[in-house]
């Protein structure tokens, strides 16, 4: 198979920016026509970062990356729409010239001129224009507001036609980006029909996207991009996994970081150098309305939780899969014994709903005594929620109620699932058809 | 097979050959934006007349009952006079207004598309050439108000003089495009150089009233030539007499096309990050 596209260790730096040195670079620019060669590394910022990528004629290359890593750069570069810093792109055939749908629609005219004026600007002669337009308004399913302004038309109509007109233009590379995120249900299964007829026809397809089934479904190739390198390069379903994971790292991260510093900010500030000290309860009693609360952290003092953590089979983590076990523990700590006491759990859904609620006194334990550090763990051996962001209430209080250490909405954890089923708990469940009813499993993902 | 690397750099010759196979792109533009332009308005095209004529009706107050000591004796009538300088200036200083402004305003197309940047203000100067040629059956119904006898060998001299503005404006239109992209203080500072510009070319006033020593000034001022050549054309009787600064001026505006082309050229590539 030859090859469409062939990018050569291609790098390319942006200006960082700042005003001091724009009379330097544009009078640099004056004389040598470029402006990103000669900054100096503190003022660059690099966009694609030596990425070589060969694809063939007549595939379905999928990129994927988080936003700002690079994906748009590239595909700049390959249309030319800008020149790499180093290294070079080879283009085999003619390329759709827009990165971005509808890009070149002016509001104030209607669809019909906008058809002819995107048309002529993606290299079509009139003639060919007119030979097509039945077909482009009838593709972008327009016909009843075709002579209408475009800025009168929603975001969706208005993607619509500029797909319509890039697909209809028929260039032997398309360039889609995230084209499939806002047509509706039909629409988006028609463009998938259209990317099918294109790759028939030996065409090959450069397919920008967030909708990562999409990828491993459709993509012959697939390259991840983060902070302009390329990370994963291959079997798209392999790019994607390894996307996915990275992903969740990042979140597991970002959330332990949360939950930290959530629980820092609720420490007081008097005290002294002992870590034990420092982490006390800020308020003595709850705030008015315990129900309306949010996030804070308050009760006297005499029991302390002193570290949370969460856990799934494999060690600490805030990420669980629907129907992981997940164990919550707490250290605790007491200056002196106590023997009136009572350990709480609540888990909340994002609206604030309360998913489950218990403590030991509801369980009908009876304290007895406790004294110094010790450890509290609560097993929940399938952890049946839905996919959401839940936040975790942890008590300890009296058996009247008065709070020890009261921590509300202070811990953060995230369910996943490959089902997308809704709800606030998900009961253990299997369907069950008679012999009539047949149903085949879905490829997806 | 195209290359896209850092030494593909294309010379201005077939960057101009280029433009030629684009004009089908420039006539839809053009069309697209005086289309635009009054979409929306009552009057519609009817603007193209009725704008120059109030602008002329203004200075014509302005000239007659404000400042009736301002204008020349043989100035009669100064409405005629006044609006052989004031249509092409029109023409003129929104055409450069407009294309300095021309990238910046179409920073979605340069960013997203790929597309030959120089249609934008070239489109601009184009456009505003149209309004100037809608506005000219109003100067002809003046002409046959004041029953003005018209020399046909002088006609012959108006296309020309038309050409010669079209060169200079898109040549200083290239120019100023490609500028403003990196000194976005043009747009803000062009305004004011062109009011300044305005009253420094006799439209307003005639030629003759012009001082000795600010004559020679004035030679450099290429819109005088233009402005003169037109109300020589026009306006004044007897032969136009301003022909071989008129090919002079024609000489120089290449020079300035080709120069507002080449630094457009130069600075192309910083477009699409720059805009």
């Amino acid at each position: 198979m030859s090859t469409a596209i062939e990018v050569q260790s291609v790098t390319k730096f942006y200006r960082r920016y700042s005003y001091r040195r724009q009379f330097a670079t544009l009078k640099s620019a004056l004389i040598s026509g470029s402006l990103a060669q000669d900054l100096k590394p503190e003022e660059r910022f690099t966009a694609v970062a030596d990425v070589s990528l060969r694809i063939p004629q007549g595939s379905v290359f999928g990129i994927i990356g988080r936003n700002g890593s690079g994906k748009s750069t590239l595909l700049k570069l390959i249309t030319g729409i800008t020149k790499p810093t180093s290294g070079e792109v080879l283009v085999n055939g003619r390329i759709s010239a827009l990165i971005e749908l509808g890009a070149g629609f002016h509001p104030e005219i209607s669809g019909r001129e906008n058809i002819f004026i995107n048309g002529i600007m993606l290299g079509l002669s009139k003639e060919e224009i007119l030979e097509r337009f039945d077909e482009i308004v009838e593709f972008a399913e327009l016909e009843a507001f075709i002579d209408a302004p475009v800025k009168t038309y929603s975001s969706g109509m208005y993607m619509r036609l500029g797909f319509a007109v890039a697909v209809h233009v028929d260039p032997d590379i398309l360039i889609v980006d995230e084209v499939l995120a806002v047509g509706d249900e039909g629409f988006s299964l028609k463009c998938l029909d259209k990317f099918a007829e294109f790759k028939r026809r030996g065409k090959t397809i450069l397919l920008v996207t967030h909708a990562l089934g999409t990828v491993q479904r459709f993509c012959d190739e697939a390259v991840w991009l983060d902070e302009g390198m390329v990370r994963g390069y291959g079997d798209p379903r392999r790019v994607v996994h390894m996307y996915l994971s990275d992903i969740a790292t990042a979140e597991e991260a970002l959330l332990s970081a949360e939950d930290k510093k959530k629980l820092e900010a609720t420490v007081t500030e008097e005290g002294s150098d002992d870590p034990a000290t420092t982490e006390a309860p800020t308020q003595e009693g709850p705030p008015a309305d315990m129900f309306r609360a949010s996030e804070g952290r308050w009760g006297s003092g005499d029991v302390r939780i002193v570290e949370v953590s969460l856990e799934n089979g494999d060690g600490p983590t805030h990420l669980f899969q629907s129907g992981d076990k997940m164990t919550v523990r707490m250290r605790v700590t007491t200056a002196q014994s106590v023997d009136d006491f009572v350990f709480g759990i609540s888990i909340f859904n994002a609206e604030g709903v309360c998913c489950y609620g218990t403590n030991t006194n509801l369980e009908k334990l009876i304290p007895i005594s406790m004294e110094g550090d010790g450890e509290v763990k609560l097993d929940i051996e399938s952890l049946d929620l839905v996919e959401g962001t839940y936040k975790l209430d942890l008590a300890v209080h009296s058996r009247e109620g008065r709070p020890y250490d009261y921590h509300r909405l202070l811990h953060t954890f995230r369910v996943k699932s490959q089902i997308k089923d809704v709800g606030i708990y998900r009961p253990r469940h299997d369907w069950g058809f008679s012999s009539n009813i047949r149903f085949k499993r879905s490829s997806d993902d | 097979m195209q290359v896209f690397g850092v030494e593909a750099h294309e010379e201005m010759l077939s960057s101009l050959r280029r433009l030629i196979r684009h004009r089908g792109l420039i006539q839809i533009l053009v069309v697209r934006e005086l289309k635009a332009r009054y979409r929306g308005s009552v009057l519609g095209y009817l603007w193209s007349f009725i704008n120059p004529l109030l602008l002329l009706i203004v200075y014509t107050i302005v000239f007659s009952v404000v400042l009736p000591g301002f204008r020349g004796i043989d100035l009669e009538p100064y409405a005629l006079f006044l609006f052989c300088g004031l249509l092409p200036w029109t023409w003129f200083s929104s055409a450069l207004l407009e294309s300095a402004n021309s990238l910046i305003a179409g920073g979605n197309l340069i960013k997203k598309v790929l597309f030959p940047a120089e249609i934008l203000p070239i489109v601009a100067v184009l456009s505003n050439m149209c309004h100037f040629f809608f506005a000219l059956p109003v100067l002809v119904l003046f002409l046959a108000f004041y029953a003005r006898p018209l020399n046909v060998t002088e006609l012959v001299w108006f296309p020309v003089v038309v050409l010669i503005q079209l060169i200079l404006t898109l040549g200083l239109g290239l120019l100023l495009s490609a500028l403003t992209v990196h000194f976005r203080d043009l747009r803000d500072l062009l305004g004011n150089l062109l009011t300044l510009w305005f009253f420094s070319t006799p439209i307003i006033y005639p030629m003759s009233m012009v001082p000795a020593g600010g004559k020679s000034v004035m030679d450099l001022n290429p819109f005088a030539h233009l402005a003169i050549s037109y109300q020589e054309i026009l306006f004044y009787e007897g032969p136009f007499g301003h022909w071989r600064w008129l090919l002079a001026l024609g000489v120089a505006s290449i020079a300035v096309f080709i120069l507002g082309f080449a630094l457009f050229d130069r600075l192309r590539d910083s477009f699409a990050e720059e805009v």
